[in-house]
């Protein structure tokens, strides 16, 4: 899978959980999803089930702390597909 | 002198009707909303029958925001739909949610019998039993938290005074009005949403099946199986739903130029002490002739000014004693006794919505001047023959119907009782 089909994925996971839909519109690999997107930040251990079950792979607690922008959680994602 | 409180807005979400408008007709027409849960069937239940509200996942959806969504049961939509239409109904705007303006005058008090068990069985215990409790997310504790109903419509109508829930088994909906009634009478909230939901759901339900106080007898004809009143009542059919009432100081009613429907005149609150034929699961009759004694006199409504009563009248072997409890509090025996109706029979039991959904039905009696059909009670009940006069078969027109009272008991042996009155300059 390519990170732009990752990308799409990753985008469509994190919709309903968006705030700011102006920012979606423009969305990309820098935008920050809790700054930009506007998502609760209690709403990420949501948003990394919903990875787990659509990428068929695990993300452990410490993984999660480095995602900040939508580009960080295509890089882990990418990176746990191999 | 008191502060006067006044409703202007109602919302409601009933088996036999998802709106007001819908509610009223069906009401009017006695139409129940009683239906073949086969939920209840699968899991082996007496009873298989219950009042559940339809196309609500619809409404809701079309409603509120998508993430809202990801994170509201069953209970959380009834309530936040019966808000959402009481908030409209009573003329005011809905806040963006972009907006960072807080209302500090309006606060809520939104009850619920039970509370998200549904959530509770189909998610928390299965998941955290299997070693997955991670895969519960984030929405799970506002789900199953007791204040989860008032929290959430707090966020969506940006509510800055009291937000609470209150819990009193199936006397809930007409205890939370009573407490908001107190709050606007102290002069510490201008305005307060009030009512209760309660989810339809059979892990709600399976514990009163198992106590077999529900209907079993009248699987076959869900519309005729919630039969307050009647000799062939075999106990009461659960429901679900919820019933939103705005509440507001007289003079902000007045200052907004508000439509105003009705008065809350006045409440009773209190407890049997399981004592005197009270007990966990049965009103003290004192205690029930006490609350609506209490109810009266604060409303300063003399027994013989009572227009018509709606009661609580599950369809349990109690509905014998609480038409004698209300013709004791009144001094109104045979022939005497006011209209008395159960909106239970159309709708069934919906326990913590109850008081709420029925006193809806109250306001919209008092402004249309009808007291709505009890159904299923051609038979009626040998104890409750002399006041058979007193039962409306069918919508009986009263014109000059300007006072009534709602009661609801619920276990524990607590009572609440409100006094509605036209509103008049």
């Amino acid at each position: 899978m390519d990170q732009s089909e990752i990308m799409g994925t990753v985008v469509k996971i994190l919709t309903p959980w968006v705030k700011n839909e102006d920012a979606l519109q423009s969305v990309s690999m820098e935008t920050s999803i809790l700054d930009d997107l506007k998502v609760n930040s209690a709403r990420l251990v949501d948003v990394v089930i919903a990875f787990e079950d659509e990428f068929d792979i695990e993300i452990e607690d410490e993984d999660v702390d480095s995602v900040n922008s939508v580009g960080d959680a295509v890089q882990l994602i990418s990176g746990k597909l191999g | 002198m008191t502060r006067r409180v006044v409703i202007t807005g109602l919302g409601v979400v009933a088996p036999n009707g998802s709106s007001v408008p819908e509610f009223e007709e069906a009401i009017r027409k006695g139409q129940s909303g009683i239906r073949h849960v086969e939920a209840m069937a699968e899991a082996k239940f007496g009873c298989t029958v219950g009042g559940v509200p339809q196309g609500v996942d619809e409404l809701a959806e079309a409603a509120f925001a998508a993430d809202e969504l990801l994170a509201m049961n069953m209970s959380h939509r009834y309530a936040s739909l019966a808000t959402l239409e009481a908030w409209k109904d009573a003329g005011l705007e809905q806040p963006e949610r972009e907006s960072e303006a807080v209302d500090w005058d309006t606060g809520a008090i939104l009850g619920t019998g039970i509370g998200g068990m549904d959530t509770t069985a189909a998610k928390v215990v299965p998941l955290t039993d299997a070693g997955k409790a991670k895969r519960l997310g984030s929405t799970s504790v506002e789900q199953v938290m007791a204040s989860g109903i008032s929290a959430r419509i707090s966020g969506q109508f940006a509510l800055g005074n009291q937000v609470t829930t209150n819990s009193s088994a199936c006397s809930t909906g007409a205890e939370a009005i009573a407490m908001g009634l107190e709050r606007i009478r102290a002069g510490r909230a201008e305005r307060m949403i009030c009512g209760g939901a309660e989810a339809a759901s059979h892990y709600i339900w399976a514990g009163f099946d198992a106590m077999r106080v529900l209907n079993r007898g009248s699987n076959d004809e869900p519309e005729k199986a919630s039969r307050p009143l009647s000799a062939s009542a075999g106990g009461f059919v659960p429901g679900a739903g919820a019933g939103v009432l705005v509440l507001e100081s007289e003079e902000m009613a007045r200052e907004r130029g508000a439509t105003i429907y009705a008065e809350v005149a006045g409440q009773g609150l209190n407890c049997g002490g399981h004592r005197t034929g009270g007990s966990m699961t049965a009103p003290n009759p004192d205690g029930v002739r006490r609350c609506i004694q209490m109810a009266l006199s604060d409303a300063e409504i003399s027994p013989d000014e009572v227009d018509a009563i709606n009661g609580h009248l599950t369809a349990t072997g109690a509905d014998p004693r609480e038409v004698g409890s209300w013709a004791a509090a009144l001094g109104r025996g045979p022939g005497e006794l006011p209209p008395i109706t159960s909106t239970k029979s159309m709708v069934g039991h919906t326990l913590g919505a109850a008081g709420a959904v029925e006193s809806v039905a109250c306001i919209l009696m008092l402004q249309g001047g009808f007291v709505h059909p009890s159904i299923n009670c051609e038979d009626v009940h040998p104890e409750i023959e002399p006041y058979a006069s007193s039962i409306p078969h069918t919508l009986r027109e009263m014109e000059d119907l300007k006072v009534i009272v709602k009661a609801g008991f619920g276990f524990g042996d607590v009572n609440a009782c409100l006094v509605f009155k036209k509103w008049e300059d």
